[in-house]
């Protein structure tokens, strides 16, 4: 008994050794005759021949936590929600000049507090229902019931929800089919730029009646190109071809996968290997080795970003405005942006990018002078230098490929003024919320715009109303936070932009920060792929996306 | 024996709650508010202070943990905080990812572990004694995601055998029944998938299967040695009998009960998810699942996650110390 016992499992051994050969020569099989491109591919890549057509894999960081949009503010569901849904408005290609999407026109009222869309007729959702004027009216008194957990960025960017003071929207209505206005309690300038952010993209109302909130997380409907098909958690998820999508010809592929490769390293080498068409989060320093391999083709996505070195002022010596402005003259940036960056970054001056309209060009910011930090010390009364902590980022970011190494080239620099920094790190959860609570005496971090407005990386970053949350620094100014509240309401983009610019002054002579990098986020994809114009938000619409396999 | 089994699952309940509530307070002790984590960066401070209150967050802890404990009583694990799902439904594709690499790596482990010590162990201070042990003292060192990258850059990229990440390919995808590919595969009769199933495989099989192997030669060996030198091994040499057989049937049963223990307790570990090689694969495993959850600070995913796996460990020691009577009847339990 059990000696046979031994002998059946002797016998799977085997069986299991013979398996794991025949799989090992099969794939060396695959490697002689198909070659190039696709040594991971099954039957399917046979249709890929033709140059539209078939199937897209795109592999990114990480898995989407919902494939609701508007009930997350985590970057990678947009990746994928910009593909399956459409929103009113939406950006432009590779810029954040509105133009039409479901609304081919749009007006705005003289007082700036009525807007009424135009919507496009004979769009349908996935699951047959019609798009109307009705539909966007409950998508978004879906939003105005709802509360800051179930719906975050609506809190974030409409002022909070149905009875709240600063709820901005007061009515949302159906003047016939396809006629929706907005009307709004006080004017927004930046309003039309919210309703083309991905998280006002507009649902099938069916839909959401039918699975509820939190099971629509995982069923999305929208009128988008592609309609949802499957969802491997951490794994990959598959959208295809909307066959009716009102717009003629797109998409032009069937399928996209989105693959979840966490490690850069690994993803890099997904994409040498032919597994995948297009990856995102490109390290910089594997730049050249993209642009040196023939089958493959770098892309770079439009900056829209910030990586800074925040200074927290209520901490001492950070207090001190003179201490602030010699820290700024101590760090080389275009050093770090050279090692670091390997050349896909500009120095920032501003906190916000050149990009972004409302940007000071006249401000010249500080330039590399040791000499002139250690006056500045002097002044300050720290000619001898100080201890301070430098915190460092755990993880990289779009805006920091890699923030320990940045901060120990920070610390030599600092060491040259007498400053003495000691690296700090924490995971990033603990990080981010032990800086917000004011306990790094100097903190890199970064931004990344939402919608390619001032008020988003200004006010957000550096106003008093948001510390505690996205103002780690905890500087305030009152003369600063009158200019932002007055461009949130004026409508009339020039004025704006004055205002944005007489309040970059301020923070460069107050030196909250050490503004260091507006980065360049790097692609790769294969030599044939062509029709991707990567958007600076960070999520692409792939509908125009091509494959030319040869 | 029966009676044995059910004292050894009851006393499993303390361990069990000791666990959850260890995991509880430490979760808690760690900083980063999950409300703040879940709302991001751009959230308001009341709009954080009201959903910790709605998540329950505001309650004492031990509140917090008898809730808790409730839930699971009845069957309910919670739910994620960040993405809304039942953990009892969300956990199960994680689990049985993981489950599928660690026997596939576990077979590879014992087979060639096993096979490496019986040989260095018959051959003492041969060649083949002397190379195997440093390699599997190598193997015990080794740092996986270095040994994991290594090999997706020799045979995927150099070679091209075998592809460099994932559980499948998704030009062709899997239709999951089970989630255990290879048995979702077979019912199918999907034998390209299945195909593509196993050669996805063998990359992290082998990272994974690189410290149990090693782990396993070097006791299997040590145990065998041991073994060797007993009297009725001798008797079986002298009357004759082909060596082969004096190793395989008389002295590996004999050698083989603490191989057993580490089997058992090798197993377990590799069940609790590989962090290391599940990312370098991107092997949608319950260590990321887990590991992913700390980072959004997703306590009833932390909470349930550490349970489940804790639970795997547990009943798959208490799977050992079962089968060790069957091995050898001399040990008895009653």
């Amino acid at each position: 008994m059990k000696l046979k016992n031994t002998k059946s499992l002797l016998g799977m051994l085997l069986l299991f050794v013979a398996l794991m050969l025949a799989a090992c020569s099969g794939g060396d099989d695959d490697n002689a005759s198909t070659d190039a491109n696709d040594s991971d591919g099954g039957d399917d890549v046979s249709s890929d021949e033709d140059s539209t057509g078939g199937i897209l894999v795109f592999a990114r960081g990480g898995d989407s936590t919902s494939l609701d949009p508007s009930r997350t503010t985590e970057g990678e569901t947009f990746k994928v929600t910009k593909n399956i849904y459409e929103s009113i408005v939406t950006f432009e290609e590779g810029g954040t000049e509105i133009v039409p999407k479901l609304a081919h026109d749009w007006e705005i009222s003289e007082d700036s507090l009525t807007y009424t869309f135009f919507l496009e007729e004979g769009v349908t959702f996935h699951d047959g229902t019609d798009f109307n004027a009705d539909a966007v009216v409950k998508n978004f008194e879906r939003w105005a019931a709802g509360d800051a957990d179930t719906f975050p960025y609506y809190n974030s960017m409409f002022g909070g929800f149905e009875g709240d003071e600063g709820h901005v929207i007061e009515s949302v209505k159906a003047e016939d089919d396809y006629t929706v206005v907005f009307k709004l309690k006080r004017p927004q300038a930046p309003f039309l730029k919210n309703l083309a952010m991905d998280m006002f993209s507009i649902a099938s109302p069916t839909a959401i009646e039918k699975y509820g909130d939190d099971d629509f997380e995982r069923n999305p409907v929208g009128t988008g190109p592609f309609k949802f098909v499957e969802w491997k958690p951490n794994d990959s998820i598959t959208i295809e071809r909307y066959d009716d999508y009102w717009v003629d010809g797109l998409p032009k592929m069937d399928k996209v996968v989105f693959r979840s490769i966490p490690d850069n390293s690994a993803r890099l080498n997904a994409l040498l290997a032919g597994e995948v068409d297009l990856a995102d989060g490109i390290n910089p320093s594997d730049a050249a080795a993209i642009q040196d391999n023939a089958d493959l083709q770098l892309i770079e996505r439009p900056s829209m970003n910030v990586g800074y070195l925040g200074l927290t002022v209520t901490r001492e010596p950070f207090d001190n405005k003179l201490v602030r402005q010699a820290m700024n003259h101590a760090i080389d940036k275009q050093s770090i942006i050279d090692t670091f960056f390997a050349g896909y970054a500009t120095p920032a001056v501003n906190p916000m990018p050149p990009s972004i309209e409302g940007y000071n060009d006249e401000i010249e910011g500080y330039e590399y002078d040791p000499e002139k930090a250690k006056e500045l010390l002097e002044e300050a009364g720290y000619g001898d230098g100080f201890e301070m902590e430098l915190w460092a980022m755990p993880v990289p970011r779009p805006y920091m490929p890699d923030g320990q190494k940045v901060a120990e080239l920070m610390q030599k620099d600092l060491a040259d003024v007498g400053i003495t920094a000691e690296i700090v790190s924490h995971e990033w959860a603990t990080y981010l919320d032990l800086a917000s609570k004011g306990e790094a005496d100097a903190f890199l971090l970064g931004w990344t715009g939402d919608n390619g407005d001032p008020d988003n990386f200004l006010y957000v970053l550096l106003d008093e109303d948001n510390i505690g949350s996205n103002n780690y620094t905890y500087y305030k100014n009152d003369k600063m936070h009158d200019l932002f509240i007055e461009a949130q309401t004026v409508t009339d983009q020039s004025k704006r932009n004055e205002l944005y610019k007489e309040a970059q002054v301020i923070i460069n002579e107050e030196a909250p920060w050490v503004p260091l990098a507006h980065s360049t986020p790097l692609l790769g994809a294969v030599e044939g792929l062509s029709g991707l114009v990567p958007h600076p938000t960070g999520s692409d619409l792939l509908s125009n996306v091509e494959v030319d396999r040869e | 024996m029966l009676s044995y089994t059910l004292k050894r699952i009851f006393q499993l309940i303390p361990v069990l709650l000791g666990m959850t509530f260890i995991v509880s307070m430490l979760i808690r002790a760690i900083p980063g508010n999950p409300a703040q984590v879940i709302l991001g960066q751009q959230a308001t401070a009341e709009a954080v202070q009201a959903l910790t209150e709605k998540l329950g967050l505001d309650k004492p802890w031990y509140i917090q943990y008898i809730d808790y404990l409730k839930g699971i009583l009845t069957g309910d694990l919670g739910e994620s905080f960040r993405t809304h799902a039942p953990v009892v439904e969300e956990i199960w594709p994680y689990l049985a990812a993981t489950v599928e690499l660690a026997v596939f790596a576990m077979i590879i482990a014992i087979f060639i572990g096993i096979n490496a010590g019986i040989v260095s162990a018959w051959f003492q201070n041969s060649w083949f004694d002397y190379i195997a042990m440093v390699l599997a003292l190598v193997g015990v060192s080794m740092p996986i995601f270095w040994l994991g990258l290594l090999g997706q850059w020799g045979f995927a990229l150099e070679l091209n055998w075998l592809p460099t990440t994932g559980r499948e390919s998704v030009r062709d995808p899997v239709n999951a029944i089970t989630n255990f590919y290879i048995i979702d595969t077979i019912i199918q009769g999907e034998w390209g998938q299945l195909k593509e199933v196993i050669r996805h495989l063998i990359l992290p099989g082998l990272s994974l299967a690189t410290i149990p192997m090693a782990i396993i030669a070097r006791m299997t060996r040590s145990s065998m040695l041991e073994v060797m030198r007993s009297d009725y091994i001798r008797t079986a040499k002298a009357k004759g009998q082909k060596m082969f057989f004096v190793i395989y049937k008389h002295a590996l049963k004999n050698a083989f009960i603490p191989v057993l223990t580490i089997i058992g307790l090798q197993l377990g570990l590799l069940l609790g998810g590989a962090i290391l090689t599940e990312t370098i694969f991107a092997w949608p495993g319950i260590g990321r699942y887990i590991y992913d959850a700390i980072g959004f600070r997703d306590y009833p995913v932390i909470q349930s996650g550490i349970l489940v796996v804790a639970f795997i460990f547990v009943m798959i020691n208490l799977i050992v110390d079962l089968l060790y009577s069957f091995i050898d009847p001399r040990i008895k339990y009653d």
